[in-house]
C-alpha cells in the first residue's frame, strides 16, 4: 500500500470521514485512519442507533395510545427492547458499512488501526508511517465519561452510558438519567415508551438548559404527562452503588431525596479523544475547556495539522464536525471556502415532541439587549398537527424589531427536526420574516406553522 | 449575450438627454466603446458609448427625442440571437424590418407606435425607467434593509457572500451615515467672486507661466507609524487589503477638510470653494491616463476608498469608466511611487487648484532626539494653482497633512 497522500485524516467520524470524501472530489489522494467501525460515534453508538430506537419508542406510544383513537384495535401489546435493539444495531452496521462504500466509490484509502502523530506531517499506524504532503487533519472525536468525581464513574453493569444502553437486551425496569440535555432527554423517551420507570437528574435548574425557556417548559410539560420524574436544579449529595443497584441521595430545591434504581445511564461529561494521539510531538496547543487551539482555518499551532469536529471546540455536533471536514478540505486543496456561521448551526432533540433550535434564545436576546420581537404560533391550531393527533409544541421566532431579520426560532413539534430547516436557509441567507411569509408554504403541512410565527412577528397572523 | 443600451447620466446631474444623432444604424456591428449617439444633456453635446459587443441589433429612440435617463434606448446583440423577450420588456415586437438595412427614425417611431395598442404591451416611456437591472447588485434582504435605513449604497461595498453577495456584515462594516448621493447638508460648494487683488495676481501670474500658473511646495514626511497601522490593519482577517495610497487618499481628505482652501476650483470669475472632497486619482492606462474620482472622500472610511478605489481602476484599464466616474474632481493625487520615483511634480488637473505628487517609501537615514537612526520616509510635492492658492496657505495645507500622516491620530484630533 502506497504510503503517501495528500491527505490523511485522522479518525473516520463524520467530521473525518466528510473531509476525505470532499478531498478526494477535489483531485486530492486521501487516507481515513480508523481504529474501529467507520463512521464514528454518530453512526455506530449515537445518532443514528438511537434514531432507530426513538422510532420504535415513537411506535410504541402510537400503538398503546393513540391507535385505537385512529380506528386502528390492536388489543393486547408485547414490547420486545432486545428486538428494538437488533433492529438500531442492523441500521447502524448498514450505514457504517455505506461510509466505507463511500469512501471506497471516492478512492479514499482505509487504514485499519491506532494512529499517532507524527512530526513533518506523519502519522503511524503499527509499524508504518504514513506521510501527508499537504496536511493532517485530526478528527478524533470524543467519548462518553462518566463523571467520577460524584461516585459516578461508569461500571458498565449498574453505572452505564449510551455505549451499553444500545445493547441492552431489556429495557431496566427502573432507570435514573443523569443529564437532561440531547442525550438523556433521548434516553429518558427511549426507556420511559418500553416500561421502565424513568426519573431525569439535571444540576441545571431545568431540562433542556441551553434551548429556549418556553421549549424546555414545553416537554418538561408532555414528560411528566408520561409520568417521566424530572429532578431538575438537583445536588446530587451520595451515590452508593452495587451490584444490582443504585441509590442516589440529592437534593432538589431544599429538599432531600433519595432514588433507588437499577440502573444509572450517565448522559452528561463528555471526554476528547485526544490521549496518546501524539498531541504534544507536533506541537498543537490545547485553548480552554481542553479543546485543540485552532485558527480561523482550523489549523492547530502545529503547521499543516488542522483539527475538526468535536476536538475543535463546542458544538460537539455532528452536523457541525461534517461542514468543518468540508471547509479543511477545501482549503487544502487551495480553495477558499465561505466560512462556516457557528452561530447558524441547528441544535435538535429527537424525543417526542421534538425539540429544534437555531439562533438566539429569548434570554440571550434579552441579555444582550437586543430589541426583539417574537412571534409564536401554537400547533394547536395547525390543521396537519390537529390530524395527525400531534399538537403539542409551537414555532417561536425572535426577530430584530427594527430589520426583522430572524434572531433566533425554536421549534417544539413532531417533526421540529425537519421544520427547523426552513429557518436554516433563511438565516444563511440574511431572509428576515418578510421573505419566510412571502414564500408559499403548502397547506396543510407543519411547515405553515412557521409561516404563521413569521406574520405574528409582524402583528399578521391570520390562524390564532 | 444581448447588451441593452440605456441612456447614461453622461453628466452627474443629468436627468433626461436628447438624441442628436445615432452615429450607429440597426444592423451595424458595434465593439465595446464604440461611440453610439450624440447626446445633448443639460450641459453639453455628449458621446453615448457601446458597453457591449455585437450588432446594434435595434434602436428604440429615434433622433430627436428626449428619454429619461435609463430608459433603454436600443439593443446590442449578436444576429443569430433572439431579442424578442428583451423587446417585450419595453412594449416592442421584434419585426424583420430592420433587416433590411437601417431602420429609419419614421419606422422606429412606427414601430413604438403599433407597439402601444397591444394588450400584452407595457408602456413605453417613463415607466420603463424603473428597467435598470444592469447595475443589479447582489445583496441579503436584510443587507439591503440595512442598507436602506443607513442610507449605505451598495454600489459602493464589495460582498464576502458567496458570488460576492453583500451581506449584513458588509453593510455594517461600511460607516453609517449618508453618502454617495448628497454628501454634505447644504450647498455642495461656495463660489466667491474674485477681489482686486485675486484679479491682479490672476492676470500676472498667468502672463509669466503659461495658463495655469504653478508652483510647487516638498515636503518630507515620515511614514513609521502609517506603516505600522497598515500593517495592523492588513492583518484582520477577510478585510481587503489597504495600499499605502488608499491610506493618502484618506488623509488628503481629511486635510482638505481642514483647508477648504485648497479644495477649490478656478472658474475665470470666481473661485468654486467646495465642501465636499472628490479626490481623482490618476491612474495609468494603456492610452495614457485617466483619473477616476472618488467621490466624499473625506466621508468614506478606508475600507470603502480601498473598495471603490480597485474597481475604479480596474474599470478604467477596460475602459469601461462613465464620465460622471471620472470628472468632478475637487483634487488630485498622483502616485509614482511603485516606480521608485522619490520625488517629482504633478502638472494641475484643471480646473482643480492643486495635485499632490506622491513619492516611494524609503529607508532613509534621519537625526531623530540628537541620534541618527534609519526611518521609513515618503516625499509629497504639492502643485499649486497660484490663482487660487498661495504659498503659505499651500503649505498649512501640507503641514496639516504631514501631521496627519506622521500621527495618523492627528486625523480625529
Amino acid at each position: 500500500m502506497a504510503k503517501d497522500f495528500d491527505v490523511i485524516v485522522l479518525g473516520g467520524g463524520p467530521a473525518g470521514y466528510v473531509c476525505a470524501i470532499r478531498a478526494a472530489q477535489l483531485g486530492l489522494n486521501a487516507a481515513v485512519v480508523e481504529r474501529d467501525k467507520l463512521g464514528g460515534v454518530c453512526v455506530n453508538v449515537g445518532c443514528i442507533p438511537s434514531k432507530a430506537l426513538l422510532h420504535s419508542a415513537y411506535v410504541a406510544n402510537l400503538v398503546t395510545h393513540d391507535a385505537e383513537r385512529l380506528g386502528i384495535r390492536v388489543g393486547d401489546v408485547s414490547l420486545d427492547f432486545g428486538a428494538a435493539i437488533k433492529h438500531s444495531r442492523q441500521v447502524s452496521e448498514q450505514n457504517s458499512k455505506g461510509v466505507g462504500f463511500l469512501l471506497k466509490k471516492h478512492k479514499v484509502t482505509v487504514v485499519a488501526g491506532v494512529g499517532r502523530l507524527l512530526p513533518g506531517k506523519k502519522i503511524q499506524v503499527g509499524k508504518d508511517t504514513y506521510t501527508a504532503t499537504k496536511g493532517v487533519v485530526i478528527a478524533t472525536g470524543s467519548k462518553v465519561k462518566g463523571l467520577p468525581q460524584i461516585g459516578l464513574a461508569i461500571n458498565q453493569t449498574t453505572v452505564i452510558s449510551t455505549d451499553e444502553a444500545l445493547f441492552l437486551e431489556e429495557a431496566p425496569q427502573s432507570v435514573a438519567i443523569v443529564g437532561a440535555g440531547a442525550v438523556g432527554m433521548e434516553f429518558a423517551d427511549i426507556f420511559n415508551a418500553f416500561g421502565s420507570k424513568v426519573t431525569l437528574i439535571e444540576v441545571l435548574p431545568r431540562i433542556l438548559p441551553l434551548e429556549d425557556e418556553e421549549s424546555s417548559a414545553a416537554l418538561r410539560r408532555a414528560y411528566k404527562k408520561r409520568k417521566i420524574d424530572i429532578l431538575a436544579g438537583a445536588t446530587i449529595k451520595n451515590v452508593v452503588v452495587t451490584d444490582s443497584k443504585v441509590t442516589v441521595d440529592l437534593a432538589v430545591g431544599g429538599k432531600d431525596q433519595t432514588v433507588e434504581v437499577d440502573k444509572v445511564l450517565m448522559a452528561a461529561g463528555r471526554g476528547l479523544n485526544l490521549e496518546n494521539i501524539g498531541l504534544e510531538d507536533i506541537g498543537a496547543e490545547l485553548a480552554d475547556g481542553g479543546f485543540v487551539r485552532v485558527d480561523e482555518s482550523l489549523q492547530t499551532t502545529a503547521q499543516g495539522y488542522y483539527c475538526i469536529g468535536d476536538i475543535a471546540g463546542p458544538p460537539m455536533l455532528a452536523h457541525k464536525g461534517s461542514r468543518e471536514g468540508v471547509l479543511v478540505a477545501e482549503q487544502i486543496a487551495g480553495k477558499s471556502p465561505h466560512r462556516i456561521k457557528y452561530d447558524n448551526i441547528p441544535s435538535v432533540t429527537y424525543c417526542h415532541p421534538e425539540v429544534a433550535s437555531i439562533g438566539l434564545t429569548e434570554a440571550q436576546c434579552k441579555e444582550r439587549k437586543l430589541d426583539y420581537v417574537v412571534g409564536k404560533f401554537p400547533l394547536m391550531a395547525n390543521g396537519r398537527a390537529r390530524a395527525t393527533m400531534e399538537t403539542d409544541g409551537f414555532v417561536k421566532i425572535l426577530r430584530d424589531a427594527k430589520y426583522s431579520e430572524i434572531l433566533g426560532a425554536h421549534i417544539v413539534a413532531s417533526h421540529a427536526s425537519e421544520l427547523i430547516h426552513e429557518l436554516a436557509v433563511a438565516r444563511e441567507n440574511e431572509n428576515t420574516v418578510e421573505e419566510v411569509d412571502l414564500a408559499v408554504h403548502a397547506h396543510p403541512t407543519l411547515s405553515e406553522a412557521i409561516a404563521e410565527a413569521a406574520l405574528d412577528s409582524l402583528g399578521r397572523v391570520i390562524h390564532s | 449575450m444581448a447588451t441593452k443600451v440605456y441612456m447614461e447620466a453622461l453628466s452627474p446631474t443629468m436627468e433626461e438627454g436628447r438624441i442628436v444623432k445615432w452615429l450607429k444604424r440597426e444592423n451595424e456591428s458595434v465593439t465595446d466603446g464604440d461611440v453610439l449617439a450624440e447626446v445633448e444633456t443639460d450641459k453639453a453635446i455628449m458621446e453615448l458609448q457601446a458597453r457591449g459587443e455585437g450588432t446594434l441589433r435595434k434602436v428604440l429612440a429615434v433622433e430627436g427625442d428626449t428619454v429619461e435617463v435609463g430608459t433603454m434606448i436600443g439593443v446590442i446583440a449578436a444576429n443569430d440571437e433572439d431579442i424578442a423577450k428583451i423587446l417585450a420588456t419595453v412594449g416592442v415586437t421584434d419585426t424583420e424590418q430592420g433587416q433590411a438595412g437601417g431602420a429609419s427614425p419614421d419606422e422606429v417611431s412606427q414601430q413604438l407606435q403599433t407597439a402601444e395598442p397591444e394588450p400584452t404591451a407595457a408602456p413605453t416611456g417613463p415607466a420603463a425607467s424603473s428597467l435598470l437591472p444592469a447595475d443589479r447588485v447582489k445583496s441579503s434582504p436584510l443587507a439591503r434593509r440595512l442598507a436602506k435605513e443607513r442610507q449605505v449604497d451598495l454600489r459602493v461595498i464589495q460582498g464576502t457572500g458567496p458570488g460576492g453577495r453583500i451581506t449584513k456584515r458588509d453593510v455594517e462594516s461600511a460607516v453609517p451615515g449618508p453618502r454617495h448621493v448628497t454628501a454634505t447638508v447644504g450647498p455642495a460648494y461656495e463660489d466667491v467672486p474674485l477681489s482686486q487683488i485675486r484679479k491682479t495676481i490672476a492676470t500676472r501670474l498667468s502672463a509669466s507661466i503659461g495658463p495655469v500658473p504653478h508652483f510647487f511646495l516638498t515636503a518630507e514626511i515620515d511614514m513609521e507609524q502609517i506603516a505600522e497601522a497598515r500593517e495592523a490593519l492588513n492583518s484582520i482577517p477577510d478585510a481587503p487589503r489597504i495600499s499605502y495610497n488608499d491610506i493618502i487618499i484618506k488623509i488628503v481628505a481629511q486635510a482638505l477638510r481642514q483647508h477648504p482652501e485648497c479644495n477649490a476650483w478656478w472658474q475665470d470669475d470666481h473661485i468654486r470653494y467646495f465642501n465636499d472632497v472628490h479626490i481623482s486619482v490618476a491612474v495609468s492606462v494603456e492610452e495614457g491616463l485617466i483619473t477616476p474620482v472618488i467621490r466624499n472622500a473625506q466621508l468614506k472610511s478606508l475600507r470603502e476608498i480601498a473598495g471603490e478605489g480597485r474597481e475604479l481602476a480596474r474599470r478604467a484599464r477596460e475602459r469601461k469608466l462613465k464620465p460622471e466616474e471620472y470628472t468632478g474632481g475637487t483634487f488630485s493625487i498622483s502616485n509614482l511611487g511603485m516606480f521608485d520615483i522619490a520625488q517629482f511634480t504633478a502638472v494641475i488637473n484643471p480646473p482643480e487648484a492643486g495635485i499632490l505628487a506622491v513619492g516611494s517609501i524609503a529607508d532613509a537615514p534621519v537625526v531623530l532626539n540628537g541620534e541618527m537612526t534609519i526611518r521609513k520616509q515618503m516625499r509629497v510635492t504639492m502643485s499649486c494653482d497660484h490663482r487660487v492658492i498661495d504659498g503659505a496657505t499651500g503649505a498649512r495645507f501640507l503641514q496639516t497633512l504631514k501631521r496627519m500622516l506622521e500621527n495618523p491620530l492627528a486625523m480625529v484630533w
